[in-house]
């Protein structure tokens, strides 16, 4: 029998108020069993600030504060600051923002806290829309996705334009440890996010956190659908430690239709359109791979 | 104890290292930057002991120093007019949090067009942040202030955060004789921070979660609303204990000037106060039964003070350095509040004055006391003046 290498702890209990296969669940959960009950987390306007509980009631056995939407970043600077000044010691500082938090509203917060160079964890998990606010479009949707704000309509007014690239601009503030995880993979999130308490200074890790409401799919698709995300290498698994990138999946490549097709959310695509985004896919798993064999002797 | 000529932004960063705030998260603007700069010193010398964070907006400041004081430290920042205005969203949230930061604000007027002087809008336009704010008259003060301010804020029965302003050059950059107190001193004044409640690892919760509209967000606003009227008696008790160990008070709420046996009285905050006391001598010696109520703190609201100075006048003039496009300046419809259901009422005349750092001289005061003055007689001829507008302005 295979050892069981995630955490039996659990430090979030049932009782969230979460959606149905909501994939931000998964991620907190075991983004916390890494963690450990050392940890105080900050959390701005999104889903979470919903799941985490009504008042009075909690579903997180740490420390967790409401912050605003775009403070993330600056909340988690003054948390650590306070715990240095207090001589509090081996306690992790968990900063935990959607993708609208963290790419849009809350990127300056975010962006001033890491070149502080604060000891900090910054998690984003992404689920590729404002989703708590019901389904408008992000810096984070992909290209081609439908939202409540491109609806698609008879013009195509699909979300154009692509992804941010949020992990490149982390990497750009040379912070010591930068890393992407998806539901998916647990042991592999687990691992990353293992690693980045035991690493000093600021730290990034974007998680992949299908949203079955938004991304028009059956609730118990979302494990499957982060699969085959990264299966496709629509969002890939890799890591960048001090520069040096290194891929964690490097899987037998699927054709990004077998993703697309699963999600109402990209129903309206004509074929042409989803030809583009599979060579725009292509292409960026290609210079990925690059940067690994670039960064390898670094 | 040191006598020292600083600055107001100097007697601010002295302030704030005699109160031994443990974090500090600022942000460089005019006319505030020396406040800043002068801690950064502190700390480079070794001089202070605080976590000193600069960040990358006035924003992000006063996020920090809320998730600092929640975590359990004394908490410190300055800021003026845009700096503060962009922070308005964590005001709130700053009293909301019932986090005690304490911060100086130099008074400095809004753009467009782009004015570095003194000007009151943009503290008065934090007036429903639920902030207690404190108006500044001299450089003693704002040192003095910063001390007390903390110790009212941190009170159990408040835990509300505290402002003072001091006027844009004309106190943030003049020099001014200050008793810089021993730290020994301040340290007996002024307990280490205590709150009861604070992230901890060992005891979590939950901070700030979702009400229902059925729930306590109605009674949790109601709880602010009481912490700001006890904060008068505390600031006033406050303001007691610190004169029975320093020597010194800035006169608790409303901070009067010659009101005994006054007719005609200016009220008035800031720096223009201290030309006013001057002009007030010379009317008296001239036989003019005048004096001078100096806004010291204007939230929480000297209502009470403000009624009992109205019932012995014949006309109170509300000098406001601000204006709300309103009802006339903040100041003055606010007065106008307090005294509405009080029988015994004054004239009561609003003068718009000093916007954008325009002089406030002594001609200035005596032109408005001249006009008040004429009010006791013929009654009220305008109710809301702006004074010396520059011809074509009208």
């Amino acid at each position: 029998m295979a050892k069981l290498t995630i955490p039996r702890e659990e430090y979030m209990f049932p009782g969230h108020m979460g959606c149905l296969g909501c994939g931000g669940v998964l991620a907190m959960r075991y983004v916390l069993k890494a963690l450990g009950k050392r940890t105080i987390v900050s959390v701005p306007a999104c889903c979470w600030a919903i799941m985490s509980g009504i008042f009075p009631n909690s579903c997180l056995s740490v420390p967790m504060v409401n912050t605003a939407f775009e403070t993330t970043g600056a909340s988690v600077s003054g948390i650590r600051a306070a715990l240095d000044a207090l001589g509090i010691k081996d306690v992790n500082v968990l900063g935990w923002a959607g993708d609208g938090g963290t790419l849009d509203i809350g990127i300056q917060a975010l962006s001033g806290a890491v070149e502080r160079g604060h000891d900090i964890i910054y998690v984003c998990y992404d689920n590729e829309a404002y989703m708590n606010t019901g389904i408008q479009r992000s810096s984070g949707t992909p290209e081609g996705a439908w939202t409540t704000t491109t609806p698609v309509g008879k013009t195509k007014a699909w979300k154009k334009g692509p992804k941010k690239n949020m992990v490149e601009i982390m990497v750009a503030h040379k912070i010591p440890y930068t890393a992407t995880a998806a539901i998916s993979y647990p042991e592999d999130l687990i691992k990353k996010v293992t690693k980045a308490k035991n690493i000093y200074g600021p730290k990034y890790i974007h998680i992949f956190s299908p949203c079955p409401t938004g991304w028009r799919m059956p609730p118990g698709k979302s494990v499957e659908i982060a699969r085959l995300a990264v299966q496709t290498c629509a969002f890939p698994l890799y890591e960048i430690e001090n520069g040096v990138y290194n891929i964690t999946k490097k899987p037998k490549k699927k054709p990004l239709k077998d993703y697309l097709q699963m999600q109402g959310r990209f129903r309206h695509l004509p074929e042409e359109e989803i030809q583009k985004m599979q060579k725009d896919v292509d292409r960026e798993w290609e210079i990925l791979l690059k940067k690994e064999e670039f960064t390898k002797s670094l | 104890m040191v006598k020292s000529v600083i600055t107001g932004n100097y007697a601010s960063s002295y302030g704030a290292k005699l109160a031994r705030a443990q974090v500090i998260a600022a942000y460089p603007i005019t006319p505030q930057t020396s406040v800043v700069e002068k801690i950064a010193e502190f700390v480079a010398e070794g001089t202070m002991d605080t976590q000193y964070i600069k960040v990358e907006s006035e924003h992000s400041a006063m996020a920090a120093c809320i998730t600092a004081s929640q975590t359990g430290a004394r908490t410190f920042t300055a800021t003026s007019a845009h700096g503060l205005t962009l922070m308005h969203e964590m005001l709130i949230w700053a009293s909301g949090a019932r986090t005690p930061v304490v911060m100086t604000n130099i008074n400095r007027a809004m753009a467009p067009p782009w004015s570095v002087w003194a000007d009151h809008l943009d503290s008065v336009a934090q007036r429903d942040t639920g902030w207690i704010q404190y108006y500044c008259e001299s450089n003693q003060e704002v040192l003095d202030t910063i001390i007390t301010a903390y110790k009212v804020s941190e009170s159990r029965e408040i835990m509300l955060p505290s402002m003072l302003t001091l006027d844009a050059f004309y106190l943030s950059h003049t020099y001014e004789t200050v008793d810089i107190p021993d730290q020994d001193k301040v340290d007996k004044f002024l307990p280490p921070f205590d709150p009861l409640y604070k992230f901890d690892v060992e005891d979590p919760h939950l901070f700030g979660s979702l009400s229902f509209p059925h729930q306590f967000y109605m009674e949790w606003r109601y709880q602010i609303a009481l912490s700001m009227e006890r904060a008068r008696d505390k600031i006033l008790e406050i303001d007691k204990e610190f004169e029975s160990m320093f020597g010194r008070s800035h006169g608790g709420l409303l901070d009067l000037y010659r009101c005994d046996g006054a007719e005609v009285v200016l009220i008035a905050a800031g720096t223009m106060a201290s030309t006013i006391r001057e002009v007030v001598d010379q009317l008296r010696d001239e036989g003019e039964k005048v004096g001078l109520a100096r806004l010291r703190v204007f939230r929480p609201f000297p209502a009470k003070e403000i009624r009992e100075l109205a019932e012995k006048i014949d006309v109170l003039g509300v000098l406001d350095r601000s204006y709300s496009f309103g009802y006339g300046g903040a100041f003055f419809a606010e007065i106008g509040g307090a005294l509405y259901n009080h029988p015994d009422k004054p004239v009561l005349k609003n003068y718009v004055v000093g916007i954008g750092g325009r002089d406030v001289t002594p001609n200035t005061v005596r032109g408005i006391f001249e006009n008040a003055l004429s009010l006791q007689d013929r009654g009220l001829d305008k109710e809301i003046e702006w004074i010396e507008l520059k011809e074509g302005g009208e």
